[in-house]
C-alpha cells in the first residue's frame, strides 16, 4: 500500500445538503460529512437506503452541487464532472444503439480524440477487462456480467484519478458479482489500471469487508459518518476466516446500534413522519418464526442474516420492523425476542393477527393516528389523500407516499382498517363499525421496550 | 453474423470494390435520385392566376401523377421533421418556451387541416408569384400540418423522459449539448419518431388527396396529381378513371409501404431501450439487402465523417474542476412577469377576436354553427360506437390467433392508409340511386378511413394480453360474456382508447369532406360544421371558413379534455397490465 501521506484524492470537509420541496421545509440528506480519499486506497460506503450515500457519491462525481462544506479533488473545489473522476453506475447505463466499442469510446470522443488514438487505447482496455471479441455487440447481445464490464471499460479508459462506483455489483447475480470483484481487485493490485483512488456504494457487508482498506457507516436522517472501520487483512481475503467474521460482526453491531438513552427516561413517542421500514408482514413473521425456532429466540446478527438468505439491506428494515412494533429488541449485534415476540410465534393465526393488530395500534403512531380519525368520522371513512397531506409535512411526495402505503398494508394485514384502491379511501372494517370507537391506548406509552404485551 | 449498417470503425475498408448485390441497388438508388430531381424540375413550372391547369383523366398519365403526389408527401415529411427537431428541443430545454410553446401545440393539434388551406393558399401565391411553387407549397403546407404535431409530441415527450441514469453518464463523461443531442437524446427518441412518423405519413395520403385541388378566390386550381384527377373524374362522372385512379393509389401505398416504411421500422429497432423478450423484432427485405451492399455502408459512413469533424468544433473544453460557482439568479420575478405578459396576450387575442366575431358575422350565426357542431359531434360519437361495435370483437378475435393477426395487421395498416376521399364518388352514387337520406348515408364516410385505427390497434392490444392469463382464465373454466367482462376487455382497454382516439380526431378532420359530396354536378349536403366549412370553402368567405374552423378546433378540444384523455387516464391506472 502507497504512503497514505501522500496527495490527498479527494477532501470533503463539512459537507451539507438538502432538498427542498416547493412550498414546504427542507429535508437534510446530509450534514457535517468530512471525508478523505488517499492514493492507494480502496474505501466503501455502507449505510441503510436514504442515508445519502449516493448523494455523497454523486457530490463528488459532480453531478449535483452541495449545498456546504468543501468539496476538493487534489486541492481544487469541485463544482461539475472533473477530468480525473468517473463513475460506475448500478445499472450500467450504457447507449443501447451504440455497440461495445462506441460505448467505451464515448468519454474519448467528447474529448475530441482522435479515431485512430480512440480505437487503440478503447481496444486496449476491453482487452484488459475481459470483453475482447465483443467490439461490435450491442449491449441487448450481452448478459449482466458483460454489461457491467463495458461500463467498467468505459470508465477506466478514461484513466481516471479516482474511480467512484454505485453498488456496481447489485443488479448482478451471485457468481457473477464475484467473478467481477475478483477480476478488479486484481486489475487494482497487478497495478494494470492507473487509477489511484477507489470509492464505492455498496449495501452488502460481505462484499464492502472483501475489497476495501476502509469502511464508513452512514447513519441516516441527516446522514453523517458513524464510524469507520480500517480492514487490515491481506488479499486474498478468506470469507469465513476468525479475522474476517469479527470485523463483518462489527459492522453489522454498528449498524443496529440504537442511539443511546439515559437510563430509566420515557421512551418518545414516534413522530407521524417517522421513516418506516420496508418490511411486509409476512416478511416479519418468518423472521420471529426463525428466531425462535432456529435459534431459540437469541442470534447473532450475522449468523440470522445468513440463515435467512436475505440482501442486507431487507434484513435491515425487517430487524427495525421487529423492533419498532416490540417483538424484538437488539444489543450489541444480538438480536433476541421479547415476550410479546415469543407469545406471537406461540400463537394461533387468529391470535396471531390480534397480537398485530395491537401491537401496531401501540407502537406505531400513523396508524394509531388513522384509526382514531375513522373512528372519530360518522361515516367511519377517509380519503387517504388526507393522511398523505399530513406525511408531506415531514417527508418528501415519494418518501410520504411509501410510509402510507406501507402502514395501509400493515393495517390490511391486521385488519384494523380497509382500503379501496380504486376511490383511495381509508374505511374501518364492517364490524368495527358497530362497535363503540375502542379505547386508544395513551401515546406516551408507545416505545420499543414495552415489556408486556398488555 | 449481421452486419450493421453503420460501421463502428471509421476507417475505410481498403476493399472498396462493389460486390453482388451493388449492382442491383446501384440502378435502383440512381434511379431514384433521378426520379426526385425530374419531380423538382416539374414543381417550379411558371404559372399566372388565372391561367389555366389542365390536369388530364388518361391512365397513361397516372404513374407521372403519382410521383407528384409522393414528391409532395415526401416534402412534406421533411419539413414536418425539421420542424419537430427544432420545436420540441426549445419545448424541452427551455421552460419558459415550454409555457407557450406546448398549449399551443396543443391548440394546432385540434384545427382542421383542410379549412386552413384556402386561406394559406393566398399567401403562398403571393410568395411565388408568376410560379406554380406558391400552390405546391400550399398544398406540402397542408400535408406538414396533417404529420407536424403529432411528430413533435411525441419527441418532446421522449426528451422529457430520458431515463435518469444515461443521463447522469452523458454528464460524467462531460457530453457537451451538441453531443449529447446527437448521441443520447435523437437516438432515444427515434423509435416513436419513427413510429409516429409513418402512422403520420399514412394518415397524411388523405390530405394529400384532399389539397391538390384548392379553391382560391372562387377559383379552383388543381395541381397534378392523383387527388386532382380524381377531381376532374368526379367533375366528368368518369367512373373508369376513378378506378384506374383506386388501383394506382393501392400500388403506390403498396410501394411506399415496403420501400420505406418497414426499412426504416425494422432500422429504427436498434434504437429500442428496452426489447421486451419474445416480442417480434420487425424485418424489412429492403433493409437486409441493403445493408449486404457494400457501397451502401460506404455511403451510410459518410455522416461519420462529419461527426468527426463537429467534435473539436463542439466540445466541452472545460472541466468542473476550480470554476468560480455563480449561484443562479432568483428568477421568480421573471417567472410572474412571463406568465403575466401570457396572461395579457392571450387577453388582448381573445378581445379582438369576440369583437371581430360581433362586427363580421354576428352573435347568431355564432349560434347556429355552434349547433351544427353538435350535429356533428354526436355524428361521430354515434359513428364510432358502432365500429366499436363491429370492430372490436373481430380484433379480438384476429388478435388471440398469432398467425392470423401477422397477415391480417399489415392489411388493417394498409386500409387506414388509403385515402377514404377515393371513394366517396362511389358513396354518393349510390345514395343517389337508392335516394337515400343524405342526413344518414353520408356519415358513414366519416368513418370510413378512420374505422381502421380501431381494429389495429384492438388487434395489438389482444395480441398483448400475456399468455398466463390466458392460460389461467382458461383452467378456471372461463366463458362467454363472463370471459369478455373478466379478461378481453380490461385488456384491450387502453388499446381500445388509443384507436379511438385517433379514429375520432381523424373522423372530425374527415367530415369537411365528407358532409359536403358532389357527383358530377350533383352535390349532396349533411348538416355540420364540415358542410358550413366546405361550402364556406367553395364560396372563398374568410370569415366563416374561419369561425367554422374555430368551432370544430373548440369541439375537437372538448372532447379530447372530457371524454379521452379520462378514458386514457382510467385505461392506465385501473386496467394496466404490469
Amino acid at each position: 500500500m502507497e504512503n497514505v501521506t501522500s496527495d490527498l484524492l479527494i477532501n470533503l470537509t463539512g459537507v451539507r445538503k438538502a432538498f427542498r420541496a416547493p412550498d414546504r421545509s427542507e429535508r437534510t440528506v446530509l450534514e457535517g460529512v468530512n471525508f478523505k480519499l488517499a492514493e492507494g486506497e480502496i474505501v466503501s460506503l455502507l449505510g441503510k437506503s436514504g442515508s445519502g450515500k449516493s448523494t455523497l457519491l454523486r457530490i463528488i462525481a459532480g453531478l449535483i452541487r452541495a449545498n456546504g462544506g468543501e468539496v476538493l479533488y487534489r486541492g481544487k473545489t469541485i463544482n461539475g464532472p472533473a477530468n480525473g473522476i468517473s463513475m460506475v453506475f448500478q445499472s450500467f447505463a450504457l447507449f443501447p444503439w451504440l455497440t461495445v466499442q462506441q460505448n467505451v469510446e464515448l468519454g474519448l470522443e467528447a474529448q475530441a480524440v482522435s479515431a485512430e488514438d480512440r480505437e487503440k487505447r478503447a481496444m486496449k482496455v476491453i482487452d484488459v477487462i475481459g470483453l475482447g471479441g465483443f467490439e461490435s455487440a450491442y449491449p441487448r447481445e450481452l448478459s449482466g456480467g458483460m454489461r457491467q464490464r463495458v461500463g467498467f471499460a468505459r470508465a477506466l479508459v478514461m484513466e481516471p484519478d479516482v474511480l467512484l462506483m454505485d453498488e456496481p455489483f447489485s443488479a448482478l447475480d451471485v457468481l457473477t458479482a464475484e467473478t467481477l470483484r475478483g477480476d478488479l481487485l486484481e486489475l487494482w493490485q497487478e497495478r494494470q489500471i492507473p487509477t489511484k483512488g477507489i470509492l464505492f456504494v455498496s449495501h452488502n457487508i460481505e462484499e464492502a469487508v472483501t475489497m476495501s482498506d476502509r469502511v464508513l457507516i452512514f447513519s441516516s436522517d441527516p446522514g453523517r459518518v458513524k464510524a469507520e472501520i480500517p480492514v487490515n487483512l491481506p488479499h486474498p481475503r478468506d470469507t469465513e476466516s476468525p479475522a474476517f467474521k469479527a470485523i463483518v460482526d462489527e459492522i453489522y453491531a454498528i449498524m443496529t446500534q440504537q442511539p443511546q438513552r439515559a437510563a430509566g427516561s420515557p421512551a418518545e413517542p414516534l413522530s407521524l413522519g417517522y421513516r418506516l421500514p420496508d418490511a411486509t408482514p409476512h416478511k416479519i413473521e418468518g423472521m420471529l418464526e426463525t428466531l425462535a425456532e432456529e435459534f431459540n429466540g437469541q442470534a447473532d446478527i450475522p449468523a440470522l442474516a445468513e440463515m435467512l438468505e436475505v440482501p442486507d439491506d431487507s434484513l435491515f428494515q425487517m430487524l427495525e420492523a421487529g423492533r419498532l412494533l416490540g417483538f424484538t429488541k437488539v444489543e450489541h449485534g444480538d438480536i433476541s425476542l421479547l415476550p410479546a415476540g415469543h407469545a406471537y410465534v406461540t400463537a394461533s393465526d387468529a391470535k396471531r393477527k390480534e397480537l398485530f393488530a395491537e401491537h401496531l395500534l401501540h407502537h406505531i403512531s400513523l396508524a394509531t393516528h388513522i384509526r382514531r380519525i375513522l373512528d372519530e368520522r360518522r361515516d367511519h371513512r377517509a380519503p387517504e389523500d388526507r393522511f398523505l397531506q399530513e406525511l408531506q409535512d415531514y417527508l418528501t411526495d415519494d418518501e410520504a407516499e411509501r410510509v402510507l402505503d406501507l402502514v395501509i398494508n400493515w393495517g390490511r394485514y391486521a385488519e384494523v382498517f380497509e382500503y379501496d384502491y380504486n376511490s383511495g379511501v381509508l374505511s374501518l372494517p364492517e364490524e368495527d363499525e358497530k362497535d363503540e370507537a375502542p379505547p386508544v391506548p395513551p401515546a406516551a406509552d408507545g416505545g420499543n421496550s414495552a415489556a408486556a404485551a398488555s | 453474423m449481421r452486419q450493421k449498417l453503420i460501421p463502428s470503425t471509421m476507417g475505410f475498408a481498403p476493399d472498396i470494390r462493389p460486390n453482388a448485390w451493388d449492382l442491383a441497388a446501384l440502378p435502383l438508388v440512381l434511379g431514384v435520385l433521378w426520379l426526385l430531381a425530374f419531380g423538382g424540375m416539374q414543381m417550379a413550372t411558371p404559372y399566372n392566376l388565372g391561367d389555366a391547369l389542365t390536369v388530364s383523366t388518361d391512365p397513361t398519365d397516372l404513374p407521372y401523377y403519382l410521383l407528384r403526389s409522393f414528391l409532395r408527401m415526401a416534402a412534406g415529411l421533411a419539413c414536418s421533421l425539421t420542424f419537430s427537431v427544432v420545436y420540441a428541443t426549445l419545448a424541452a430545454k427551455s421552460k419558459y418556451a415550454e409555457k407557450i410553446l406546448i398549449p399551443i401545440l396543443d391548440v394546432l393539434q385540434s384545427i382542421p387541416i383542410l379549412g386552413f388551406l384556402s386561406i394559406t393558399v393566398t399567401g403562398f401565391i403571393a410568395l411565388f408569384p408568376g410560379n406554380l411553387l406558391g400552390v405546391e407549397c400550399a398544398a406540402i403546407f397542408a400535408i406538414f400540418t396533417s404529420q407536424a404535431w403529432n411528430m413533435t409530441f411525441s419527441l418532446y415527450q421522449s426528451l422529457r423522459t430520458i431515463p435518469h441514469d444515461l443521463t447522469e453518464a452523458a454528464d460524467m463523461y462531460r457530453l457537451s449539448a451538441w453531443q449529447r443531442f446527437w448521441r443520447l437524446e435523437l437516438p432515444f427518441a427515434t423509435p416513436p419518431l419513427i413510429w409516429n412518423m409513418m402512422m403520420s405519413v399514412s394518415g397524411g395520403w388523405f390530405f394529400v388527396v384532399a389539397s391538390e385541388a384548392i379553391t382560391v378566390s372562387g377559383q379552383t386550381i388543381m395541381l397534378p396529381g392523383i387527388g386532382s384527377f380524381i377531381s376532374l373524374a368526379i367533375t366528368d362522372r368518369n367512373l373508369s378513371a376513378i378506378g384506374w385512379a383506386i388501383g394506382a393509389m393501392l400500388v403506390g401505398i403498396l410501394i411506399y409501404d415496403q420501400l420505406f416504411f418497414r426499412p426504416l421500422v425494422a432500422w429504427a429497432d436498434k434504437f429500442k431501450f428496452e426489447s421486451i423478450p419474445g416480442e417480434e423484432i420487425p424485418s424489412s427485405w429492403l433493409l437486409t439487402y441493403m445493408q449486404r451492399t457494400k457501397l451502401m455502408r460506404h455511403i451510410a459512413a459518410s455522416p461519420g465523417i462529419l461527426w468527426e469533424i463537429s467534435l473539436p468544433l463542439f466540445r466541452r473544453r472545460h472541466d468542473g474542476l476550480g470554476r468560480p460557482v455563480h449561484k443562479g439568479r432568483d428568477m421568480a420575478w421573471f417567472d410572474k412577469a412571463w406568465n403575466a405578459f401570457l396572461a395579457l396576450v392571450a387577453a388582448y387575442a381573445l378581445i379582438r377576436l369576440a369583437d371581430f366575431l360581433k362586427t363580421s358575422i354576428g352573435l347568431d350565426e355564432v349560434l347556429h354553427v355552434f349547433l351544427l357542431g353538435l350535429a356533428t359531434a354526436a355524428r361521430v360519437l354515434v359513428l364510432i360506437a358502432i365500429a366499436s361495435v363491429i370492430w372490436v370483437p373481430v380484433g379480438v378475435w384476429v388478435g388471440l390467433r398469432p398467425k392470423l393477426a401477422q397477415t391480417v395487421q399489415p392489411i388493417a395498416q394498409f386500409m387506414a392508409a388509403f385515402p377514404a376521399n377515393l371513394m366517396f364518388p362511389v358513396a354518393v352514387m349510390l345514395i343517389q340511386h337508392f335516394d337515400a337520406s343524405v342526413e344518414i348515408w353520408t356519415s358513414p364516410l366519416m368513418i370510413l378511413g378512420t374505422q381502421w385505427y380501431i381494429l389495429f390497434n384492438v388487434i395489438a392490444g389482444a395480441m398483448a394480453i400475456p399468455t398466463d392469463l390466458k392460460d389461467a382464465a382458461g383452467n378456471f373454466g372461463l366463458k362467454g360474456w363472463q370471459r369478455w367482462k373478466r379478461l378481453i376487455l380490461p385488456s384491450i382497454f387502453s388499446s381500445y382508447v388509443t384507436g379511438a382516439i385517433t379514429a375520432s380526431g381523424g373522423s372530425w378532420n374527415a367530415s369537411i369532406v365528407s358532409e359536403m359530396v358532389s357527383w358530377g354536378d350533383t352535390t349532396l349536403m349533411a348538416t355540420g360544421v364540415g358542410a358550413y366549412i366546405a361550402d364556406a370553402t367553395a364560396k372563398g368567405d374568410f370569415p366563416r371558413i374561419w369561425l367554422g374552423c374555430c368551432m370544430l378546433s373548440l369541439f375537437v378540444i372538448l372532447f379530447n379534455r372530457l371524454l379521452w384523455r379520462r378514458l386514457y387516464r382510467l385505461a392506465e391506472e385501473r386496467w394496466r397490465i404490469d
